[in-house]
């Protein structure tokens, strides 16, 4: 409502029903997640790379192996959200965290539930947990959870 | 670009092409002092205009004359039948539309009124809406006023012969 009791006001919603095509690469790694696997993609030095990116960071050359990563990972970084957000992936209080998947070389922004700060430590291992309805999404991977 | 290797884990899948990215925008729209007269006149069905000191009557006024800079005083109810000066027919579906296709938006400009309403035409094949055509308003059931212009369900041709419109969009004459 407006300040003026007098005055109308509406909600205005706008929405926009955008799709967009994921290329071979991004399309694997989210078919993947659909079916419960990880998947990175080997650079060209080595080293594997998650989410697979379709062309190598220093050469620029195409990459083209996808490998199967994890399914358990370990924590590289985190940072506690003590409020989420409407749009936060949980409704209750989580970490943001960067997990390496066991086999992967580099770690991805992923969320964490691990219910308090205190259960939360760098190096410490994780597992995934899946969405119950996945649609080759990234919300397929609904987030990670200690592995204790 | 090379052929994509994919782990045996997932051979016979198949594969994701695309995925749905909607973006979404929640506002609350205010509709100020002026706008909140003439909707609130819709509600009680009538359509209410404002005259400015100058001498045109616009509907819906959004409080001054957009050419002076002054505010418009005068309340005008202005008459439920117009002259259509401008339109379009739709014929590509859009998400969100609500309408079938093919169908006319119009500009309509009321009798007494120097500025055209946007509106539906409908009860005439698109290939017969003209410039020129004149139009009357068809409302809601009364139980339904409301205060938008859903109100107004569209115009229609309300019989009467065909003015000529000197200038299209903008004004007509008789």
């Amino acid at each position: 409502m407006s300040d003026d009791p007098g005055v109308l006001s509406a909600p205005l919603i706008i929405e926009y029903p955008f799709s967009r095509t994921t290329g071979p690469v991004i399309g694997a790694f989210l078919t993947g997640l659909r079916e419960k696997v990880l998947l990175g993609i080997k650079g060209s030095d080595g080293r594997v790379i998650v989410p697979p990116t379709e062309y190598d960071s220093f050469t620029g050359e195409d990459l083209t192996e996808l490998v199967e990563v994890g399914p358990g990972g370990e924590v590289l970084t985190w940072a506690w959200v003590r409020g989420p957000m409407a749009k936060h992936p949980l409704s209750h209080p989580f970490a943001w965290a960067l997990v390496k998947p066991d086999g992967a070389d580099v770690g991805f922004l992923q969320v964490v539930d691990a219910g308090s700060p205190e259960a939360m430590a760098t190096g410490m291992r994780v597992r995934p947990r899946w969405g119950d309805e996945r649609e080759g999404s990234i919300h397929d991977l609904a987030c990670w959870e200690p592995d204790v | 670009m090379a052929e994509i290797q994919i782990p045996a884990v997932l051979e016979g899948k198949e594969l994701v092409r695309s995925v749905r990215t909607p973006a979404r925008m929640e506002f609350l729209y205010t509709a100020g002092v002026a706008t909140t007269r003439f909707l609130t006149g819709i509600s009680e069905g009538k359509i209410l205009g404002e005259r400015a000191p100058g001498g045109k009557v616009y509907v819906p006024s959004r409080g001054a004359d957009p050419q002076l800079g002054v505010p418009t005083t005068e309340p005008v109810e202005l008459p439920h039948v117009g002259t259509l000066v401008s339109f379009c027919v739709v014929n590509v579906a859009f998400y969100g539309q609500g309408m079938e296709i093919p169908y006319t938006s119009g500009l309509i400009l009321l009798d007494g009124s120097d500025l055209p309403l946007m509106h539906l035409i409908q009860e005439c094949p698109v290939d017969d809406v003209r410039i020129g055509m004149r139009v009357e308003a068809v409302w809601v059931e009364a139980h339904e006023l409301a205060p938008n212009l859903e109100s107004i369900r569209y115009f229609r041709p309300n019989g009467e012969p065909d003015v000529v419109v000197t200038q299209p969009g903008a004004g007509v004459t008789w």
